[in-house]
């Protein structure tokens, strides 16, 4: 589909054993995307209910919905990134960025980083 | 394990690795084996302590520099409070404490943020590893980690206000003189407030089948009364040292 963005994706700080061990990945992402951030519906027939541009909170559960192989819990919590992982936005920390509110642009570069560690 | 291996060839630093068989007789393996999911921490946290200062005695080490950070800090306070553990409260948050003999321990990235040394190294492209530990997903400090996090969320200065009030902590004078006296083990020499110290105690439990009652002194009153420790239970190598030189350790972080 026309417009589709690729979104490379970077997964470190043993937050990559949740996504198969694939440190560097990229996924394809729609312009527009159900404003419920459901993730079911397929790309070239988008739902029918209220549509917005596509935006980091979008590819999150696009991420838990078809990356993430194993415990989505250690990934997301209540809608949103679980705390203790960093999120970079082309090597921005997310928090300057608007967090999910962040609206995502072909070839961006989103980095997650597990800050997790045993005691 | 491979990370701290590159480390010591990136870094041209000695690397000296002590693993609790060689010096308990035991592996974590084993030990979760016996023991289970739950309570496990309470063996790998005090042998790890104990494996820290006998190795680094070893080593004719005169200084332990670990890599803990504020992140780490404030979970101590948050964990030592929910305890009710005084003594550990009033030390807790001390940059420079002793450890056995003369072996000073210092805690250098007290006051900076887990956050800034991930994103440090991340830029930086330094070679380092963290996971969760396979042991125990639910440990104590699971909880008290995960409860600082979402602190963090909705107030990032949180984990410096919780080591601020840490430090601010005054313990009584009649309390402190309760407190009981440091001694040596009788087993095996180390520090210890008790006849035996942590690991020699913990050891015993696990010698005997009996872990799981030897992790509170209640439960090692009870241990005692069915009878005295057998006669072949190991004592921990201890390596009494005269300082000479000083070797940074590898961080966990």
């Amino acid at each position: 589909m026309a417009g589709t963005m690729t979104i490379k994706l970077v997964f470190s700080g043993g937050l990559e054993l949740l996504f198969g061990n694939e440190r560097n990945q990229s996924v394809l992402i729609p312009p527009f995307v159900p404003s419920d951030n459901s993730t079911h519906s397929s790309p070239d027939t988008p739902s029918t209910g209220e549509t917005k541009a596509a935006d980091l909170e979008y590819l999150i559960y696009h991420l838990r919905d078809h990356v993430l192989k194993e415990r989505p819990e250690l990934f997301m919590e209540n809608g949103t990134i679980r705390p203790g992982i960093l999120v970079l936005i082309n090597n921005t920390d997310w928090e300057l960025e608007g967090e999910g509110s962040y609206q995502l642009c072909n070839n961006d570069e989103i980095v997650f980083i597990s800050t997790l560690h045993g005691g | 394990m491979q990370t701290v291996k590159r480390n010591q060839q990136q870094y041209d630093m000695p690397l000296k690795i002590l693993s609790y068989d060689e010096l308990y007789g035991w592996t974590m393996d084993a030990i979760v084996e016996q023991i289970g999911k739950k309570n496990n921490c309470t063996f790998c946290g005090v042998f790890r302590r104990q494996a820290l200062d006998r190795g680094a005695a070893s080593l004719k080490v005169d200084h332990i520099v670990t890599g803990h950070n504020a992140d780490d800090i404030a979970e101590t306070v948050l964990m030592n409070i929910m305890r009710g553990d005084i003594a550990r409260l009033g030390r807790c948050t001390s940059i420079c404490t002793h450890g056995e003999d003369t072996i000073k321990r210092s805690k250098p990235f007290k006051y900076a943020y887990e956050k800034e040394i991930v994103m440090y190294a991340y830029f930086k492209k330094l070679d380092y590893f963290s996971t969760e530990c396979i042991y125990s997903p639910d440990a104590y400090r699971g909880h008290a980690r995960t409860f600082l996090k979402d602190l963090e969320a909705a107030r990032p200065s949180a984990i410096i206000d919780i080591i601020h009030s840490g430090e601010a902590f005054e313990v009584k004078e009649e309390i402190k003189a309760a407190q009981k006296a440091q001694q040596t083990c009788k087993r095996c020499g180390y520090m210890s407030s008790n006849d035996l110290c942590k690991a020699c105690t913990l050891l015993e439990g696990l010698e005997r089948g009996m872990a799981s009652s030897v992790i509170t002194d209640r439960a090692r009153k009870k241990m005692d009364a069915i009878g005295p420790a057998p006669d072949n239970i190991r004592t921990i190598p201890l390596f009494r040292s005269t300082p000479t030189i000083a070797v940074e350790l590898p961080s966990q972080s």
